[in-house]
């Protein structure tokens, strides 16, 4: 499925609308993670335009591909998307963060249609995942399984318990991401506790790691395609990416992991969106 | 308030949330204490506990988003000698790191001080992921370990320099903040095991504990004026172990009791207060209120409050209800009233 410079051209209109979407979002409900939002988009917006086999009109589709988003506080992030793709109106976004809401900052799959696993708590997707490759498996299945993680992620245990078992039960179904924009809450990964060498520890936990930079759709679309072929072994994309990206006063700083926006900063965060990706 | 010495006032103490006064007070502490070392999992500034961080840089471990893990290095910290204070939100406290809280630490009975932040429904918005409201149950399960639910930043205060005079672990479980104040001062004799009596009465006692504490003193006085009914009000800041003598003297004086707790009834102080009641063999009126055993729902705290009936709406309703409620008077009933 090599993709087209049309293809490329469309991908970016789409993750410029996702960005003001997650930016709206953001400001009526008072607040999101949206740092960790911006910095995934066009991770998401690949999978969900390009390649992820679904049907919005019939959320529970049995043979869909399966999207788990490990890194859960993304949430507003993959609202949006699902909102776009038509899984509800959209106008049910206005309800984010609110009292009696199906929509929290963590998506709730018996609450919003599309969603596959209820996150949020870190380090629960990737196993979740590793059990719906195994059942596609088991049941002689088609669809895949695509598992978006965050980078700070990584420190818990249970993100190398399952890497473990993915390899070692051969899940080429499986294609995992790590968005890696560097930073969690109180810093940059490095600081905090150090992830690198990153890529090797994927690799000797029996993964095919591709480092990639993550906001250039034509090195996800190769990265996804090599995946689609690749045999007897699960993939993990490591998608370098900005956190914060697009907006420039929230590029690759920490603080905006989480933050609310005021009428006023919500217009100068999309003023800027023009050049992002 | 064993070791002395504020360094704010109560008026600071409006401002300040639960989660800052811990920071302050633990800051305090660690000049007294030189064993004290701090442990977060990339939580550092959304539990306070960072305040210490930046005043002893050298005694302060960030192991990045891996409770279990800081859990377990907690627990060789104390063996080594010093006193690890752990804090993370209540939920991973409780769950995430379970087993290793309670094999590694409350087995082992070590000392370290567990503060589990973002308590109940106090994170609201956030989700279901992130409501804590089966941590007291879980941990209330765990021999060695003393629980304590302050219910505003001033008690907080209190309890965080008390647990120092223990000899073991202890899990204090406080709110995301803005939760407001109960007391006008920290001299009110706090002392871990020991209920306060908030508000007096004769004809129902409401016993409460945490966030509800002032919604149920607000109620009794609101009961008081519009019912003419005299409630006692109970803070129950201590889950474990629970002070049996103040159930049991409510028992006997009042007759009906209720509880309120941001927590599923199955477990949690509800569920303490009723096995003594139980035990005791009395007669008594009993009601429980709390979040009914299904997952909570999304929102600001306060309408979670409210759609629970834990908030003042909610414990008004309920000792209205418990006031017509019938039951069946012991044989020696009138020996004690
Ligand atoms: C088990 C658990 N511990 C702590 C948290 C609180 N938390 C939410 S997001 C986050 C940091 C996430 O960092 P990263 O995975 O790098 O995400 P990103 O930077 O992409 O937003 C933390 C610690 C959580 N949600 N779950």
């Amino acid at each position: 499925m090599a993709i087209t410079d049309q293809e490329i051209a469309e991908l970016k209109q789409l993750a410029r609308k996702v960005r003001e979407d997650i930016i709206d979002v953001t400001g009526w409900s008072g607040g999101t993670h949206i740092g960790g939002s911006l910095s995934m988009v066009e991770i998401v917006t690949s999978l969900y335009w390009k390649y992820l086999r679904i049907q919005p009109h019939n959320p529970h589709w049995e043979d869909r591909d399966r999207f788990v988003l490990s890194k859960g506080h993304g949430g507003v992030g993959h609202a949006v998307v699902l909102a776009l793709k038509g899984y509800f109106p959209p106008e049910q976004l206005r309800d984010f963060n609110k009292s009696g809401s199906a929509f929290g900052m963590h998506l709730d799959c018996n609450k919003v249609p599309g969603v596959d696993c209820s996150t949020g708590s870190m380090g629960h997707g990737l196993p979740m995942a590793v059990g719906l490759s195994l059942g596609a498996r088991l049941l002689k299945k088609e669809w895949r399984t695509y598992c978006v993680m965050g980078d700070g992620e990584c420190d818990e245990g249970s993100i190398w318990e399952a890497a473990m078992s993915a390899a070692h039960y051969k899940l080429d179904n499986l294609l995992g991401f790590v968005d890696r924009n560097g930073l969690m809450i109180d810093g940059p990964t490095e600081k905090v506790m150090a992830l690198e060498p990153f890529v090797d520890k994927w690799t000797a936990f029996g993964w095919k790691a591709l480092p990639i930079d993550g906001h250039d759709f034509r090195q996800l679309a190769q990265a996804i395609d090599f995946a689609l072929e690749h045999k007897g072994q699960p993939v993990v994309v490591i998608a370098k990416t900005v956190k914060g990206k697009g907006v420039e006063f929230m590029e690759n700083k920490a603080a905006w992991h989480y933050g609310g926006l005021n009428a006023e900063l919500v217009e100068k965060a999309k003023r800027g969106l023009g050049d992002a990706s | 308030m064993s070791s002395g010495g504020v360094t704010w006032n109560v008026y600071d103490a409006d401002k300040l949330t639960q989660r800052e006064i811990y920071g302050l007070v633990l800051c305090e502490l660690g000049e007294r204490y030189p064993k004290i070392v701090g442990l977060s999992a990339d939580l550092a500034q959304s539990t306070k506990i960072g305040m210490f961080g930046e005043k002893f840089p050298e005694r302060f471990f960030n192991f990045g988003i891996a409770e279990q893990n800081m859990f377990g290095v907690g627990a060789g910290l104390a063996k080594a000698g010093l006193i690890p204070f752990i804090s993370t939100f209540s939920a991973f406290a409780s769950m995430r790191a379970c087993e290793f809280l309670r094999t590694d630490i409350c087995y082992q009975n070590l000392n370290c001080k567990i503060i589990a932040t973002h308590g109940g429904t106090s994170f609201g918005p956030a989700g279901t992921t992130h409501h804590a409201t089966e941590d007291l149950s879980i941990v209330r399960a765990f021999a060695n370990l003393i629980v304590i639910v302050p219910a505003d930043a001033l008690e907080t205060a209190n309890a965080v320099r008390a647990c120092m005079d223990i000899n073991g672990p202890v899990y204090i479980r406080i709110g995301r903040g803005f939760e407001p104040r109960v007391y006008e001062s920290e001299d009110y004799g706090f002392q871990i095991g020991k209920a306060v009596e908030m508000h007096p009465g004769t004809d129902v006692t409401v016993i409460a504990t945490g966030v509800t504490v002032l919604h149920a003193v607000q109620a009794a006085k609101i009961l008081k004026e519009d019912d003419k009914l005299s409630v006692r009000v109970l803070n129950m800041h201590t889950i474990k172990p629970i002070d049996r003598e103040a159930i049991i003297k409510a028992v006997l004086d009042t007759r009906r009791i209720v509880t309120f707790e941001d927590h599923n009834v199955i477990g949690g102080l509800g569920t303490a207060v009723a096995d003594v009641i139980a035990e005791s063999g009395k007669g008594c009126a009993f009601y429980k209120s709390g979040i009914p055993d299904e997952y909570t729902i999304i929102g600001y705290p306060e309408d979670i409050l409210h759609y629970n009936k834990v908030d003042t709406d909610g414990v008004i309703e309920k000792v209205r209800e418990i006031m017509g409620k019938e039951f069946e008077a012991d044989e020696d009933w009138e020996d004690e009233v």
